[in-house]
């Protein structure tokens, strides 16, 4: 299949086209964010100090190096390990109106229906493939709660980012889901003949 | 009298293996990554392989981390009896640029080997031990690692390596698995028995189909490597650890003169 290209911030109906396993190249802003920046949204009830509309998070803490007041270069930047933030995801679509959430190793099956329901997806992107995400990111332009640091919210503009699978659609589909049921069938055939 | 400074040379050496070790992932997992890469059938997972080539190349072009994650500096020392520096003066060496050692001594030699295994901690998240009980046996221990690795799924950066501890105790079955990460693909177990696991676990792990990144595909785990010790007669432990697609790590051996060979394939 063809690699689709997609500009964010991006609105419902974009998001409804894609399907569980297209193949997408992302432009325009992505947010950073990651642990601590979830819990002081959701848990902490702390309105984020930039506009998550249409917005496409990433999955970060990145590497940077201080170079003015609220001003940052890139070092080496990748992506963590996205299960850990799970159960932010109704939050971010109903709230905030967030259309895709982006890191490694996929989200678990309670995500599969917030994305249906908020019409979001969530991108795989290849985990520990840092210095080429690094060279896809052109910018670092935003940076808010930096006593966060290095867990802030961060603005990047990107260009041609990716390979990113389309892990989790906004149709109920989850490669994950399907990928660890076919694994599970397997298991028990092989238990049998262990 | 002893005049070279070898806790200078040490504490060099392991701030290089470990910079090295980040930025320079070994021969042999290259070479099992593009074997990866070609075997591999399923659309997303040769497109995750391939990108982690693309991604090896340019660390390299660019001079930068392979991963973002530079992870928990794990050393690992075999520590000749006749090597002239005092333990105490080897770990306040390695403490400039790590966080943990761990240690060997070996009678008559006096030489001291140095390996640095930075662990990110996506993959180190997927360790998983259990008490399984003697009669569980072989299979028990079989069934435990593939459910371990079906449940980590794409959490832990596959196709990477899977280390098995096997025996001791529980904490020493874990550091047993984390021996077995260390190894270079393509070593094998010198106990005949072990190594027939290893081919095992390889071959059924690869049946589970969770494929590089968890996404699908033929390739999820690049080699299997079990380590085993002696244990109680009522204990049967089983530690898992996984080392993610990258498996950085670098060695040096320290001669009693100080000189320092850095070796890219131990």
């Amino acid at each position: 299949m063809a690699i689709q290209k997609l500009t964010f911030p991006t609105n419902e109906e974009e998001i409804r086209k894609l399907r569980a396993g297209d193949e997408v190249l992302v432009d325009g802003h992505i947010i950073g964010i990651r642990d601590r920046t979830h819990i002081r949204i959701f848990d902490q009830g702390v309105a984020p100090p930039m506009d998550l509309g249409g917005a496409f998070l990433l999955h970060t803490a990145p590497g940077v190096k201080k170079v003015g007041p609220g001003k940052y270069e890139k070092v080496c930047i990748g992506t963590t390990t996205s299960a850990r933030m799970v159960r932010f995801t109704d939050g971010l679509g109903a709230q905030y109106g967030v259309r895709a959430i982006c890191g490694k190793g996929g989200l678990p099956d309670e995500a599969i229906e917030p994305m249906r329901k908020h019409g979001m997806v969530y991108f795989a992107i290849v985990g520990g493939a840092a210095a080429l995400e690094t060279t896809q990111i052109e910018e670092i332009e935003e940076v808010a709660w930096e006593e966060l640091m290095p867990e802030c919210l961060w603005k990047f503009r990107v260009k041609d980012f990716g390979p990113l699978i389309v892990g989790i659609d906004s149709h109920g589909n989850s490669l994950f889901h399907d990928v660890q049921e076919r694994a599970k069938q397997k298991l028990e055939e092989i238990y049998a003949r262990l | 009298m002893i005049t070279t400074d070898l806790q200078g040379i040490l504490e060099d050496a392991a701030a290089h293996l470990y910079v090295w070790a980040l930025m320079d992932i070994p021969q042999d997992l290259r070479d099992a990554l593009v074997d990866a890469s070609e075997r591999e059938t399923s659309v997303p997972g040769r497109r995750v392989l391939s990108t982690i080539l693309r991604n090896v190349q340019i660390a390299d072009d660019q001079k930068n981390l392979v991963c973002q994650d530079t992870g928990i500096a794990v050393y690992t020392c075999r520590v000749g009896e006749h090597f002239p520096l005092h333990p105490t003066r080897i770990y306040a060496a390695l403490k400039a640029g790590t966080e943990r050692a761990n240690w060997e001594f070996i009678p008559e030699w006096d030489g001291l080997d140095v390996k640095c295994v930075p662990k990110g901690s996506g993959s180190e998240n997927m360790s998983f031990l259990k008490m399984c009980i003697p009669a569980d046996g072989v299979k028990g221990i079989k069934q435990f690692v593939l459910e371990s690795i079906v449940g980590a799924g794409g959490k832990p950066c596959p196709p990477g390596i899977v280390g098995v501890g096997i025996g001791g105790s529980a904490d020493y079955a874990m550091y047993l698995a984390k021996e077995a990460i260390a190894r270079p693909i393509g070593t094998k177990n010198p106990d005949p028995h072990v190594a027939k696991l290893e081919e095992e676990l390889y071959a059924l792990l690869n049946e589970t189909g969770i494929g590089p990144m968890g996404l699908g595909g033929d390739v999820t785990v690049l080699q299997c490597h079990v380590e085993h010790a002696d244990t109680h007669m009522t204990l049967n432990p089983v530690a898992v650890n996984y080392q993610c697609w990258a498996a950085r790590r670098a060695s040096a051996h320290i001669t009693v003169d100080g000189v320092v060979d850095y070796d890219r394939e131990a």
